[in-house]
Order: C-alpha cells, then structure tokens, then sequence
C-alpha cells in the first residue's frame, strides 16, 4: 500500500499535509504522534472511508479510492478505537460480520465463508467465547473479538486504530505478537514508542498532520525528534537485557519533572531520574 | 483449540439455532392463517369456522354449497379487510426494524420522518375543509389528501435534513421529522378546532387513530401489494442492516456504500408508510413494539429479524381490528387504542424477563 501526498481537512483546518506512506507487502508499520496529529484521519483515508482532498492511495496498481465499497472491503479492514453497540449480538455474530462484504445481497447459506469464519477464531484466540454476549466481554476480549472479525475479511491489509489503548501490558504484547504473526501488511496507530518499536518493521510519526521522521525504529525515536514532536527529554537506547530499543524520559519540557508522575516505576533508572518502563509517555 | 473443531462449534450451535427460528417462523405462519379465518368469522354476525373455509373452498372453486349472504359477509366483507390488517401490520413491522436499525434509535417507528403528521394535513383538508377535485368519491379523496400530505411531509424533512454533500445523518433526519410533525400537527389542531364542525372533529380523531373500516378489495389487494414487495426488497439488505451494528463508519469497513443505502431504505420505507396511512390512518405501536418484541426472542439478525416480525405485525393486527370491530356492538374502536393496550403489556412482560436474564 502506498499513499501520495493526502491531504485532507475540515473547512476550517487542514488535518493533514502532503502526507505520502508507504508499507510493503507483509510488513507492520508503526503510526506514531501526538493526540490530533493526524493518526486517525490517516488511517481512515487509508482505509478508503473517507476521500483525502488531494493525493492517491494505491493498493498495489489499483486506486484504493477507486474501489467500491464492497471491494475494498475485502481488501482492507479495520479495528476502529471504540466498537460500541447497542445491540445484543453474541461473539459469533459480530464475527460473522467480517463475510459481509464476501456474501451476496440476498440470505446466502450458512456454509459461507465457515472455513474463513474458523480460521479467524483460531488466529484471534476467540474460540471459548463464541457464545458470550458482546456487552458482557472486557476491553481485551472486545479487541480480539473485532480482530476475529476484521481477519474473517480475509483482507490483504489490516488498519489499527489504537489497538491497545485499553489493554493491559500483558494483552498488549499478546495482542500485537498475535497481530505480528498474522503475515498481513499491517497499519497501526499506537502510542506507546517501546511496544511500536518492538513489533513494527518501520514508523511513521506525524505531528500536526505531517510527517516528521519515517523509516526504521532506530532512526525515528531520536531523542531529538521526540523532544521537538512530544517536548520531552528522553534517553534512547537498547535496553540491557532484551537488546530492544527502549526510551527513557527525563522530564517534560512544559512542565516541572518526574516527580508529579507518582509511583509506578520499577526502580531507578542509572542515570537517576525515575523510571518505570516507560508506559505513559506523558503522564496526564 | 483445532479449526475443525472451531469451525464444528461456530457451525453446530448456529444450525440449533437455526433450526428453533425455522420452527418459530412455521409456528407464526401457522398461526397468521388460524388467524385470518378466526377473525373472518368473529364479528356482528358471528360466522362458524366450518362455514368460513367453505365459502373459501368455493371461492377457490372446489365448489361447495353456501348461502349467499354467508359469502357476501365472508369475501366480499371480512376478507379484504382481514387481509388488509395482515398486510398493514407486516409492512409496519418491517418499516419498524429496517428504520430502527437505520437510526439506530429504538425510539424509531414508521411515522418518524413527519409521515403521520404530514399525511394528517391532507386527511383534514379533506374532512373539515371539504377540499375535493370535481367527481372523486370522499373516500377517495381522503386516500388521495393523506397520500399527498405524507409525501409532502417526507420531501420537506429530507429537504432540511439532506446535508451539502448529499448525505442523510440520522440524527438531523429524526430532528427535521420531529419539526415537521409538529408544524403538521399545529395547523390540523387549528383547522379542525377552529372549523366548529363536531362532526369533523371526531372524524379526524378517529383518523388519526387509524381504522380499517373502510377497506374492500380493491384496496387490501394493494396493501397486499405493497407488504410483498417491502418484505421481498428489505430481505436484499439484511446484510447491509447487519453491518450497522457497530455503527456508520463500521458499515463502511464492511463494504456498505452508507449514504446510498441510507437513502434508498428511508425513502423505500417513507413511500411505504405514506402508502398505508393513506388506507389505514396512523396506526401506533406495531412499528415501534413488534421489532423489539421479536429482537428479544430471535436476536438481532435481520435475516431472522425481517421475516419473523412482518408475521408477528400481521398476526398483531389481524387480532387488533378484529377487537376494534367486535368488542363494542355496533360501534368500532379506533385500531391505534386497540394495538397499544394488545401490545403494551406484552412488551412489558418480555423487557421483565430480558432484565431477569
């Protein structure tokens, strides 16, 4: 998938510059920024929902925009931030949503797409809660289930609107390592600059609708590009143990240091300032 | 957990539940055709069943041997107008669930783009104003004012709610429909208040609560007409109306082209619900409670959903106008007071036990 130069906005304000991307077949591309940056316009105009006022999404030879609804969605599907229904589906149910745009207009046979529909289930680890009720799951089943859904598009892309904004550490790791091993061509919004650079082959950091800095881990999370994106003072290095690239913060340039951001570290970092692993970059 | 056995699961307990809705759509389609004879033979002149299927059996000429006034009562009577209650109430039901779904509002109900109240213009005009076209029958006129009315009402909301780029946001829609219906509502308040025809006025009451007094075969046939042709167009989109659970953007990641879906089921319904009112009046209650009713019993599925709630409107009102007709001698209740107090406690009972679940 390869974006040229979208541009997009509001009448009021431009969301997004001249933003070009591009993410070879197969790969996981990080999408980094702050809030408002962009991250969700972009991945919305990647996903064909909505038309960027100038620029060109290809898909392979093919314009993405180009596409019907239907077509596209077979190639293309999405994890959105929030799936909010007020509907009493069972997890089954919203899986079968992903053979939506596979199936004909009128009521098709209920063999359609099972062979997909199991495969989906397998690869998000969804298999014991095919029967629960949707409102009754957690936010980290919630998040599987729609990666059950999303996968039963058989799509070539996946787009990931801050997958793992309500997961704990734990289901964070899972649910990328699961994403990681799916093999598809993968476009994530995340937050959190540790986890993007474990499990993404390139990033991509946006601010005010730009792109600042793209390509590999190393080269994006510089200490100096984050201060001038975030404005904050961080250290940048592979992490003793693992040998993943790893950010430490210092302080936040608007405000007064580390101390206001309480207790949850794992210990002291070797150059002094408090540091827990580093989740929650900007402290709130 | 193996894809064989995953896929057994996902299959096995999906066919169970299949096979409980087939069943259920038999049971109700069972009970639809129970219904329409028993309400054939209820009324002033009570018919024995007996005798109802064998004016049929001769009408479908099986021959038999029946009275003349026992087949002018049944056919040419009872019949259009039973049929007539079935396919307003089906159709009601329909419009209930694909605008429910649509809005994803479960306030929605049929009259909820300003239809009622815009279709209430045109019947007053007819009935206080006496507003006629040289050689048309009153009846006729009626049908004709509420038609015209309805679309009016329909084509003002869309004018307000339709946004720049073509798009129809529900939220907007179901505003300018509540304008609408109230701008309606004042100038049939005013006309028939101010007209000091009593008469009139309780003409346009019973109007407004709907009837199906006046129903002969000509019009039930288009009811007819008009049930068969919403439940065969809505059945191509119960994909489409599934893909709006997660909402608008969630449909278009599905593959829905939304604003062209949007327009043609709410103009599809509209048209629809204008078609009814102007034979039937503003019938309550079926369009709203009929869908919930049988969401609660089969889910949300609307290839389930669709079917199993046009039977279950159509069996609600053949009940209903049979009641309206027959529980006073010698005067009918208005249809809307009769399917609010058969539907409301039902309704009340199903959310107790959804809350108990």
């Amino acid at each position: 998938m390869r974006a040229e130069s979208i541009t997009w906005g509001v009448p009021e304000r431009t969301i997004l510059r001249e933003v070009s991307v591009e993410c070879p077949r197969g790969t996981v591309t990080g999408l980094l920024g702050p809030n408002g940056s962009g991250k969700t316009s972009l991945l919305h105009i990647l996903a064909g929902l909505r038309r960027p006022d100038a620029g060109q999404v290809h898909l392979g030879e093919q314009s993405l925009h180009g596409l019907n609804a239907r077509d596209r969605a077979r190639r293309v599907a999405v994890l959105e931030q929030h799936s909010v229904t007020g509907l009493d589906l069972r997890v089954r149910q919203v899986i079968e949503l992903g053979r939506i745009p596979h199936r004909g207009r009128w009521p098709a046979s209920r063999t359609e797409g099972r062979d997909a529909i199991a495969r989906a289930i397998q690869l998000a680890e969804v298999g014991d809660l095919l029967d629960r009720r949707w409102q009754t799951l957690s936010g980290g089943e919630r998040q599987r289930v729609q990666l059950a859904r999303a996968l039963a598009q058989e799509p070539e892309i996946l787009i990931l609107d801050e997958p793992t904004n309500h997961l704990d550490l734990g289901h964070q790791i899972d649910f990328l390592t699961t994403v990681r091993r799916l093999g598809l061509t993968v476009i994530a919004a995340l937050h959190d600059l540790d986890l993007a650079a474990a499990f993404c082959d390139q990033l991509v950091l946006l601010q005010d609708g730009g792109v600042v800095a793209s390509g590999a881990a190393v080269d994006v999370l510089t200490p100096a590009t984050i201060q001038r994106v975030y404005g904050v003072r961080t250290s940048v290095g592979p992490h003793p143990d693992s040998g993943r690239l790893h950010v430490v913060w210092h302080h936040r340039d608007r405000l007064v240091g580390p101390s206001h951001v309480g207790p949850s570290h794992v210990g002291p970092h070797s150059d002094g300032s408090v540091s827990h692993s580093t989740f929650g970059l900007t402290p709130k | 957990m193996s894809v064989a056995l995953a896929s057994r699961r996902a299959l096995g307990l999906g066919a169970t539940g299949g096979l409980r809705v087939v069943g259920l759509g038999a049971l109700l389609v069972g009970a639809l055709l129970v219904s329409v004879v028993m309400g054939v033979g209820i009324g002033s002149v009570p018919i024995p069943t007996s005798t109802v299927l064998e004016v049929l059996a001769q009408r479908c000429g099986l021959g038999g041997d029946v009275s003349l006034l026992d087949d002018q009562i049944v056919w040419q009577l009872r019949m259009p107008r039973v049929l007539g209650a079935a396919a307003a109430g089906a159709a009601l039901a329909l419009v209930g669930v694909v605008l429910q779904s649509l809005t994803r509002n479960d306030l929605a109900d049929p009259y909820l783009l300003g239809i009622s109240g815009g279709a209430a213009v045109g019947a007053v005009s007819v009935l206080v104003l006496g507003v006629s076209v040289g050689g048309l029958l009153a009846t006729t006129m009626l049908t004709l004012g509420s038609f015209l009315g309805a679309i009016g009402a329909l084509v003002a909301v869309l004018l307000l709610a339709t946004g720049r780029a073509g798009d129809l946001p529900p939220a907007r829609t179901v505003l300018a429909g509540v304008a609408i219906g109230q701008v309606c509502a004042a100038y049939t308040s005013f006309v028939t208040i101010m007209s000091g025809d009593h008469d009139a006025a309780r003409r346009v009451l019973a109007w407004t609560m709907g009837s199906l007094a006046g129903l002969r075969w000509d019009s039930a046939i288009l009811l007819i007409a008009v049930a068969v042709i919403a439940s065969v167009a809505v059945l191509a989109f119960t994909s489409d109306l599934d893909a709006f659970a997660f909402g608008e953007s969630a449909a278009n990641s599905l593959g829905v082209a939304v604003n062209r879906t949007r327009w043609i089921l709410l103009t599809g319904t509209a048209l629809v619900t204008a078609s009814l009112v102007a034979y039937t009046g503003a019938i309550g209650f079926v369009g709203l409670v009929v869908p919930h009713v049988v969401r609660l019993l089969v889910g949300p599925s609307h290839r389930r959903l669709l079917p199993l709630s046009a039977l279950v409107g159509a069996i609600l009102l053949v009940w209903a106008d049979t009641a309206a007709r027959s529980i006073i001698d010698g005067q009918e209740i208005p249809i809307g007071v009769v399917t609010a107090v058969l539907g409301a406690p039902v309704f009340a009972v199903l959310l107790r036990r959804e809350r108990a679940r």
